[in-house]
C-alpha cells in the first residue's frame, strides 16, 4: 500500500509499504477513507517531539470503513464506517475505566521512553512517534487500528467524512479543553489558537453556556472562520495588545477560563518570543511557551487555564508566581476522547458543531507532501489539508 | 536542523538513562539495594494469585520472586516482583547489557507489564510486523531502535 512517511526534519515522502496485519484478537483493520493534518503533526515533523524515526508513517486523525476484525472484537464488524480516536484505550486498566483514556496503561509499548522523560507514559497513538508507542499511522491505505470495540465509532447516517473526520481529535480535544476546564454557564472563555482545536474549543465553551467567547490568533483566514462558522469574539492578536484588550472586554477581570491551543511553537510579537526562539536554537528549553504565559497571566483570579497545545519537554519563565497568588487551577492532558466522541458525533449530526469548514484544502493522498507544505506554511488560506488515500 | 534531532535524541536517551541512573545512585545508598518492581492491576487480590502466575511471570520463576498485596481504597492489586540474586552494578557495563537487552531488571518489568495486560485486558498487545517506510541506519536512527526495543524493559516501573 501507499503511505506517507517521516524521513527526517520536515522532510516527507509517500512510500510503498507492507499493508497491516491483524495482530491481537481485538484488532481491526481499517480501510482509510479520510485522514488529515493535525498541528501537532507539525511538531512531529519539524523534530520537535523526540522519538521519530525516519521511515514512521504520520497520521492520527482519521476515519473510514472497517475491512477486517480480529477474533476477539464484538461490537464492530466489517463494513463498518468509524471514525477512530487518535489515542489507544485498551477499556480494561484504572484510567480507561476511570475515563481518561489517553492515560491508558496498556496501549503504549514503548513506556519506557515517556516514564523517562515524564514519569509515567502516555497510552498508545496512532502516527505519533515511538514515544507513545510508534504506531504506523493514518496516512495511509489501510490502518491496524488495536482495540477496535473502543476506540471505533459509527458515524451516523447524513454525517459526511469531511465533517466526522474531525471527531478523531480535534473535536474531543476542544470540547475537554472546556469541559475539563470548567466553562459554567455565563462564563467569559478566551482560547489562544483559531486552529481546529482552538475553534472546536471555543465551541464547546458555547454549547456549555459561556456567554462571551474570545479567540485570539492573527491569521485573517482563521479568525473569519471563527467569525462566520464558531460564532464567538475575535481578537488578531498582531494588532493590538492582547492583554489590555481582554481586559478591556472583560470588565477588567480576566477570562474565567483560558484554553491555550497553540503548543510548543508559539508564535508572538512580544519580547518573551524572541527570548524562548533564541533559548530554543541554543538548545536550552524544548518548547516554547509564549501563549501559555500569556494565557496564565491573563486568566482572572481564581480562574482556570487547560494546556490543549502540545508540549513535549522544559520550559522556561513559566509564571508560576501568578498561578500561585492568583490562585488559578491549571489543567492540562491528551484528548481523552472517547467519553465524548460519541456525543460529538450527534451534536455534528444535529448542526450544532460545524467542522467541514476546516477541511480547507482535501487532496489525494499522493499529494500529501505538497498538503504538508501549505498546512505548515500556511498558504492560501490552508487552516486543514485532508487527504483522501 | 540535525542539531534538532540529535539534542532531542540525546534529550531522550538522557531522560530514560538519568531516571534510571537516580533510581540506582538511590538504591544504592540503601539497606536493601533489592527493589520490589510493581504495577498495579484494576483486579482484585482473589484474582490475581501470586500461585498461578500469569506466563511472562512465571516464565521467571527461577529469577524472581513475587508478592501481591491489595492495592489502598480496592483499587487493585499491587503486583511485584523482584530479582532473587543481586542486582548487576551500574556503570558501562550495565549499560551495555540493557542495550543488548541482558539486564535481569528489564526482564522483570516486560514480565510485569506483559502479566497486567494479560490480567487486565486478556492477551499480550503485540506490535511487530507493521509497515513503515525505508529505515536508514543512520546513527541516530539505530539508537531510536535500541531505545525502543529496550522500550518495555527500562522506565520507572
Amino acid at each position: 500500500m501507499k503511505a506517507l512517511c517521516w524521513t527526517g526534519i520536515n522532510k516527507v515522502s509517500i512510500e510503498t509499504v507492507d499493508d497491516p496485519k491483524i495482530l491481537n484478537a481485538h484488532d481491526a483493520i481499517v480501510k482509510v477513507t479520510t485522514t488529515v493534518t493535525c498541528g501537532s503533526d507539525l511538531h512531529l515533523l519539524g523534530g520537535y517531539v523526540p522519538g521519530m524515526r525516519a521511515g514512521d508513517i504520520l497520521g492520527h486523525e482519521f476515519m473510514g470503513e472497517i475491512v477486517e476484525i480480529g477474533s476477539a472484537v464484538t461490537t464492530r464488524k466489517v463494513g463498518d464506517r468509524v471514525v477512530v480516536c487518535s489515542f489507544m484505550s485498551c477499556g480494561h486498566c484504572s484510567y480507561c475505566k476511570a475515563g481518561k483514556t489517553s492515560l491508558c496503561d496498556n496501549s503504549n509499548l514503548h513506556p519506557g521512553l515517556g516514564e523517562g522523560l515524564w514519569g509515567a507514559s502516555t497510552g498508545g497513538c496512532f502516527g505519533y512517534s515511538q514515544i507513545t508507542g510508534g504506531f504506523a499511522g493514518s496516512h495511509a491505505d489501510y490502518v491496524r487500528v488495536p482495540f477496535v470495540d473502543t476506540g471505533a465509532f459509527l458515524v451516523p447516517d447524513g454525517v459526511t467524512d469531511e465533517q466526522a473526520v474531525f471527531a478523531s481529535d480535534a473535536v474531543p480535544t476542544g470540547w475537554m479543553g472546556a469541559d475539563l476546564g470548567g466553562v459554567q454557564p455565563g462564563d467569559t472563555v478566551a482560547v489562544w489558537g483559531a486552529g481546529g482545536v482552538g475553534q472546536m474549543a471555543a465551541r464547546a465553551s458555547m454549547l456549555l453556556g459561556a456567554e462571551k467567547v474570545i479567540v485570539i490568533d492573527r491569521f485573517p483566514e482563521r479568525l473569519a472562520q471563527v467569525q462566520q462558522f464558531i460564532g464567538a469574539e475575535t481578537l488578531d492578536y498582531s494588532a493590538t495588545d492582547v492583554m489590555a484588550e481582554l481586559r478591556e472586554r472583560t470588565g477588567g477581570r480576566g477570562p474565567d477560563v483560558a484554553i491555550e491551543a497553540v503548543g510548543m511553537e508559539a508564535h508572538s510579537d512580544r519580547v518573551d518570543y524572541v527570548y524562548d526562539k533564541v533559548k530554543t536554537m541554543l538548545k536550552l528549553e524544548t518548547d516554547r511557551p509564549t501563549a501559555l504565559r500569556e494565557a496564565i497571566l491573563a486568566a482572572r483570579k481564581g480562574g482556570s487555564v487547560f494546556v490543549l497545545g502540545v508540549y513535549g519537554g522544559f520550559v522556561d519563565k513559566f509564571p508560576l508566581g501568578a498561578v500561585m497568588n492568583k490562585a488559578l487551577t491549571v489543567r492540562s492532558g491528551q484528548q481523552f476522547g472517547h467519553r465524548y466522541i460519541p456525543m460529538l458525533l450527534e451534536r455534528i449530526a444535529a448542526g450544532e458543531i460545524s467542522t467541514d469548514h476546516l477541511a480547507t484544502h482535501v487532496m489525494p493522498l499522493a499529494d500529501a507532501p505538497r498538503g504538508y507544505d501549505m498546512f505548515k506554511a500556511k498558504t492560501d488560506g490552508c487552516v486543514r489539508a485532508v487527504f483522501r488515500p | 536542523m540535525r542539531a534538532r534531532t540529535i539534542l532531542g535524541l540525546a534529550a531522550l536517551t538522557a531522560g530514560t538513562v538519568t531516571a534510571a541512573v537516580a533510581r540506582r545512585r538511590k538504591q544504592e545508598r540503601q539497606v536493601d539495594p533489592e527493589r520490589w518492581y510493581t504495577v498495579t492491576i484494576d483486579v482484585l487480590g482473589d484474582q490475581v494469585d501470586a500461585r498461578h502466575l500469569p506466563a511472562p511471570l512465571a516464565d521467571l520463576d527461577d529469577l524472581i520472586e513475587v508478592r501481591t498485596v491489595p492495592a489502598p481504597g480496592r483499587r487493585g492489586t499491587e503486583l511485584s516482583a523482584r530479582v532473587r540474586q543481586p542486582e548487576p552494578p551500574n556503570g558501562l557495563g550495565s549499560l551495555t547489557a540493557r542495550a543488548l537487552g541482558a539486564d535481569p531488571r528489564q526482564k522483570v518489568r516486560q514480565a510485569l507489564r506483559e502479566a497486567k495486560q494479560l490480567l487486565e485486558v486478556g492477551e499480550i498487545i503485540q506490535q511487530e510486523p507493521q509497515p513503515q517506510g525505508h529505515r536508514p541506519g543512520t546513527p541516530a536512527g539505530k539508537l531510536i531502535d535500541v531505545l525502543a526495543k529496550r522500550s518495555k524493559g527500562e522506565g520507572v516501573l
